[in-house]
């Protein structure tokens, strides 16, 4: 997953748990990057109308960021999904978060052909949580 | 969220080889289960060069396995069983239509381990973490199974092409 989608993706997650448009120190938390950072990558996407950006307000995805982050979060999902039940990794949110940046969404389709994956995937992520409500740890393959 | 594509540490490179052995057994399965499972009109109309195909993809994935299983146990790790994947994968498994559908899943498999040896490599190039497995050794054996997923997916082509 590339960076513009990393940060898509959070944009997606601060959006709804801030129910309104993601702030820069929302984003900067999620992403562990400065408030700096999150604001030059906030007007690139914006130049790519991807987001549209309200000052002191925060930044809201379009329909074409929002199909994205959507996109994102499922390729997210799956990698959290993989690692809990078929590599049975108890760490498996901090794994995902390390691993995402590695696995395409090509990849991921492939392992998701392994994986039982709800259908409403991937509203029933919990932004707060960080990962799919539905998801037991213990769920294991075997 | 880690961002930027770098493998940093040994507990993420054992991941993602693990990661490689699992994609390796998903193609190795399908195959297996792509000829088994087809109608038996359509399997009759397998010709020779599709079932060659498949058997080989199958073979070279076992061989591409075994490589990334030496690398994960110099890392001190295990990896998942090829039963395991395998009875996975026929959980899931809807077969394909007819021969086009199994020759365009089997290029859909070399596409995408290509994809996935080629952001491992660049991953562990733009790191300098010291691994507990020898870099160059690594980098290798990514690199060659790299190349052969590249022949494979071309081989897939060629194919496919001259069946159109």
């Amino acid at each position: 997953m590339n960076t513009a989608d990393q940060y898509l993706k959070a944009i997606y997650l601060a959006q709804r748990i801030e129910e309104g448009p993601a702030s820069t120190g929302t984003l900067a938390d999620l992403l562990e990057v400065s408030p700096a950072s999150v604001n030059e990558m906030v007007g690139k996407l914006e130049d790519r109308e991807l987001v549209e950006h309200e000052k002191y307000k925060g930044a809201t995805l379009t329909d074409e960021g929002l199909e994205r982050a959507h996109n994102a979060l499922q390729t997210y999902c799956i990698i959290e999904r993989f690692l809990t039940n078929v590599l049975e990794v108890d760490e498996f949110r901090e794994e995902a978060r390390a691993l995402e940046s590695v696995i395409d969404d090509t990849v991921a389709e492939r392992l998701d052909t392994i994986i039982d994956r709800p259908a409403q995937c991937p509203d029933c992520f919990d932004a707060e949580q960080d990962h799919c409500e539905l998801l037991e740890s213990g769920d294991h393959a075997n | 969220m880690s961002l930027g594509q770098r493998v940093s540490n040994d507990r993420q490179l054992t991941r993602l080889l693990q990661i490689g052995v699992v994609l390796e057994e998903v193609v190795e399965s399908r195959a297996a289960h792509h000829l088994e499972t087809l109608p038996s009109d359509e399997r009759d109309a397998v010709d020779g060069e599709v079932e060659t195909l498949l058997v080989d993809a199958a073979e070279e994935s076992a061989d591409h396995r075994e490589r990334l299983e030496t690398l994960i146990d110099d890392l001190e790790a295990e990896t998942v069983s090829y039963e395991e994947i395998n009875t996975l994968v026929d959980a899931q498994y809807g077969p394909p239509e007819d021969t086009d559908g199994v020759l365009y899943d089997q290029l859909a498999n070399e596409e995408t381990a290509y994809k996935f040896y080629d952001d491992l490599i660049a991953a562990i190039d733009a790191s300098e973490t010291e691994f507990a497995v020898d870099r160059d050794r690594l980098l290798d054996t990514l690199t060659t199974i790299r190349e052969e997923e590249k022949e494979g997916a071309e081989e897939v082509t060629e194919i496919m092409e001259r069946r159109a």
